[in-house]
C-alpha cells in the first residue's frame, strides 16, 4: 500500500510543498540508510567466507585430510583434528541430547507455569555463559586432578548444547497440537506414555534438527576446549580419555604462530571447518521448516 | 529429573568458579577489581585493565552494531520484496554462524593488516586529537576485536529484531499510514515505540555474547596492559586474557588470579543476561495485556 503523501491533493490541503519534500527526502534517505546496512552485512559475510575459501583451497589435498600434523614443520595435514573433533562432539551429543529432550518434555509437559517460566530463564542464563567461562568451569571440576582429556573437552561442549537442544525440542513440543494428547490421555494412557509415544515420535524431526544446529555451533567452539583439551600430541587418537586435538584449537594455535606455512595451515583448516558448519546448519535450518509443516499442515 | 539437572549445572557453574577463584577473592578483596596492574614477576594482580578493555570493546561493538541491525530488520520487514527478505535473512544467521576462531582467524591476517594500512593512518593523521584515534597505528589492536565483535553481534541482534518488527500489529501500521504517514514516520510512530523494549533486550543479549567472546578477541586484539581509549593500540579483555593463559600460568597465584578474572566475567553476563531476560518478560505480559 503506497502512503497517501503520493497524492497531490495532500499537499494542497496542507498547503506546504516544502515540507512534503523534507518528508519523501528523509523517507529516501532512511530508506537508503536501511539498504545499505542490509549490503553491509552481506557483503562483510561474502568478503570473510571469499578470503577463506581462496587462501584455504589451495592447501587443500588429499594429504590433508589423511595425515596427522607434522612434528616439527614440513608437510603434513590435520587428520589428527579431524578425528578430535569428530569425537569429542559426538560424545558431548551422546551427553547433551538425552538430558536436553527430558528437561524440554518436563518443561513442557509436566512443569506448572511458573515452573516453566523459571526452567526456561535458567537455560537462557545458561546459554548466555560465556563459553571460556564453561571452559574454567569443567577445568577446575575435572581437569585439575585428572589433567586434560577429550571427555573434559566432551562435558564442556555438551553444557553449551544443553540449553540449545532443549530450548528448540521445548519449541517443538508446543507445537504438537493438544488435540492429540487429549485423544491419548482420554485413550487412558499415563503421562508417560502419551508423551514417549504420541508426542515424541511426531517430534522426532524437529529434536534432530534442533540437535544438528547444536552440533554446527559447537563444533567451532574453540574456547571451552582450551582449558580441557588443548595441549595433545598431533597424533591421531581416538583414546578420549587424554587430551585430543581437535579443529578450532588447532586454527587457533596456527593463527597465533608468525610462521606464515602455519598461516596456510590455518587457512585450509579454517575453509573445513566453515563448510562443515554452513553446510550443517543450512541443512537443518530447512530440515527445521519441514519438520514443523509435517506437524502443523497449515 | 533432568530439570533439576540444569538449574543444579547453572548453580554448579557459579558455585565452582567462585570456589576455584576464592583464593584469590580472599587475598585481593574487592581492591582486585580497582587495581590496574598485572604482573606475574612481582606477584600483584589487577583486573582493572581488563574490565576497562572488556567494557570499552562491547561497548563500542554494540554503539555501531545496533543502528545496523535495526536498519537491516527494518530493510527485511518493511522494505525488502517478500522474495528476497527469506534469503537475506538467511545470510545475515550465517554470519552468526562462522566460528569465533575463523572470523578471529580472518580479523588478525585481513582486516587487522588492511585496517593498519588504509583507514588507521588517515584517522590518525585528521582525528588525531581526538583521544580515540590518538594512538599509532597497527595491526593487532581494539579497533579490530570491536569490529569483529560487531560482526558477531550484528545477526543477533538483527534476527532478533526481525522477528519483533513482524510482530507489530499490523493495523496500527496500517493506521499510521492511512493518516499520510510516510514509512519512515510509521516506523518511528508505529514499531520503534513498539518493539523499543525488545530492542533493549536484544542489545543487551548482543551486550552479553560481546562480554564472553574470548576466541577471536584474543586473536586480534594484541595483548595490551593499560586501560585507554585509544582504539588503535593493542589492549585485553576478561575473556581475552583468560583464553591466552591457556598454556600455563607462571604460579598457582596466577591461576587464582585468572580465575578470578573468570569469575567477575561470569558475574557481569550473568547480570546481562539476567536483565535481557527479565526485558522480554515484561515485554511480553505488557503487550499480551495490550491486545
Amino acid at each position: 500500500m503506497e502512503p497517501v503523501t503520493d497524492d497531490p491533493g495532500h499537499a494542497l490541503l496542507t498547503g506546504s510543498s516544502a515540507n512534503l519534500r523534507r518528508r519523501r527526502r528523509t523517507e529516501r534517505l532512511l530508506a537508503g540508510v536501511a539498504v545499505a546496512a542490509a549490503l553491509l552485512a552481506v557483503g562483510v559475510l561474502a568478503l570473510v567466507i571469499s578470503s577463506v575459501a581462496i587462501k584455504g583451497a589451495s592447501a587443500l589435498s588429499l594429504d590433508f585430510f589423511t595425515q596427522a600434523r607434522p612434528l616439527f614443520g614440513g608437510v603434513g595435514g590435520i587428520a589428527d583434528a579431524l578425528v578430535g573433533t569428530v569425537l569429542i562432539v559426538g560424545v558431548a551429543t551422546l551427553i547433551a541430547l538425552p538430558v536436553g529432550v527430558l528437561v524440554a518434555i518436563y518443561l513442557s509437559e509436566f512443569a506448572s507455569p511458573r515452573v516453566a517460566f523459571g526452567l526456561r530463564l535458567v537455560l537462557d542464563v545458561l546459554n548466555g555463559v560465556p563459553a571460556i567461562v564453561v571452559g574454567i568451569f569443567v577445568f577446575g571440576l575435572i581437569v585439575t586432578g585428572h589433567g586434560q582429556s577429550g571427555l573434559a573437552g566432551s562435558f564442556a561442549l555438551a553444557i553449551l548444547m544443553l540449553p540449545m537442544i532443549a530450548r528448540a525440542t521445548q519449541e517443538i513440543l508446543r507445537l504438537v497440537p493438544p488435540g492429540l494428547r487429549e485423544a491419548s490421555l482420554a485413550l487412558g494412557a499415563s503421562r508417560w506414555r502419551t508423551v514417549v509415544s504420541v508426542v515424541l515420535p511426531s517430534t522426532v524431526g524437529g529434536i534432530l534438527t534442533g540437535t544438528v544446529l547444536a552440533v554446527a555451533r559447537v563444533a567451532g567452539e574453540t574456547a571451552p576446549l582450551l582449558f580441557t583439551s588443548s595441549i595433545a600430541a598431533n597424533a591421531i587418537s581416538t583414546d578420549v580419555t587424554h587430551a585430543l586435538p581437535s579443529l578450532p584449537v588447532a586454527i587457533f594455535t596456527f593463527s597465533e604462530s608468525a610462521d606464515p606455512a602455519d598461516h596456510a595451515m590455518a587457512w585450509a583448516a579454517g575453509l573445513v571447518l566453515v563448510a562443515f558448519v554452513l553446510v550443517t546448519s543450512m541443512a537443518a535450518k530447512s530440515l527445521s521448516a519441514r519438520a514443523r509443516r509435517s506437524i502443523q499442515p497449515d | 529429573m533432568g530439570a533439576l539437572a540444569a538449574v543444579a549445572l547453572l548453580a554448579l557453574i557459579a558455585y565452582e568458579v567462585v570456589r576455584q577463584a576464592s583464593p584469590a577473592i580472599d587475598q585481593f578483596g574487592l581492591g582486585f577489581l580497582r587495581d590496574d596492574v598485572w604482573d606475574p614477576i612481582k606477584g600483584s594482580y589487577g583486573a582493572l585493565t581488563f574490565i576497562g578493555g572488556t567494557v570499552i570493546s562491547s561497548f563500542l561493538a554494540v554503539l555501531i552494531a545496533t543502528p545496523l541491525a535495526v536498519a537491516i530488520a527494518l530493510f527485511l520487514t518493511e522494505l525488502s520484496p517478500r522474495r528476497l527478505a527469506g534469503p537475506i535473512a538467511t545470510l545475515v544467521e550465517l554470519l552468526a554462524a562462522i566460528p569465533s576462531v575463523v572470523l578471529g582467524l580472518w580479523g588478525i591476517l585481513v582486516l587487522g593488516p588492511w585496517l593498519a594500512e588504509h583507514p588507521e593512518p588517515w584517522l590518525h593523521d585528521h582525528l588525531g586529537f581526538i583521544p580515540l584515534f590518538a594512538g599509532d597505528p597497527s595491526q593487532a589492536g581494539m579497533l579490530s576485536a570491536v569490529l569483529i565483535l560487531t560482526i558477531m553481534i550484528v545477526p543477533i541482534v538483527a534476527s532478533l529484531c526481525r522477528e519483533l518488527f513482524t510482530r507489530v500489529p499490523r493495523d496500527l501500521q496500517h493506521a499510521s499510514l492511512a493518516l499520510g504517514s510516510t514509512r519512515w514516520e510509521m516506523v518511528r510512530g508505529v514499531i520503534l515505540p513498539y518493539a523499543g523494549p525488545g530492542i533493549a533486550a536484544a542489545v543487551l543479549l548482543g551486550l552479553g555474547r560481546a562480554f564472553g567472546e574470548a576466541i577471536a578477541v584474543t586473536q586480534v586484539i594484541g595483548s595490551g596492559n593499560a586501560v585507554h581509549l585509544a582504539i588503535f593500540e593493542p589492549a585485553d579483555t576478561l575473556a581475552s586474557k583468560i583464553a591466552s593463559t591457556y598454556q600455563g600460568a607462571a604460579s598457582d597465584l596466577e591461576v587464582q588470579a585468572i580465575l578470578y578474572l573468570a569469575a567477575a566475567l561470569l558475574v557481569i553476563s550473568l547480570v546481562t543476561n539476567l536483565a535481557a531476560q527479565l526485558v522480554v518478560a515484561r515485554f511480553e505480559r505488557s503487550r499480551k495485556v495490550g491486545q
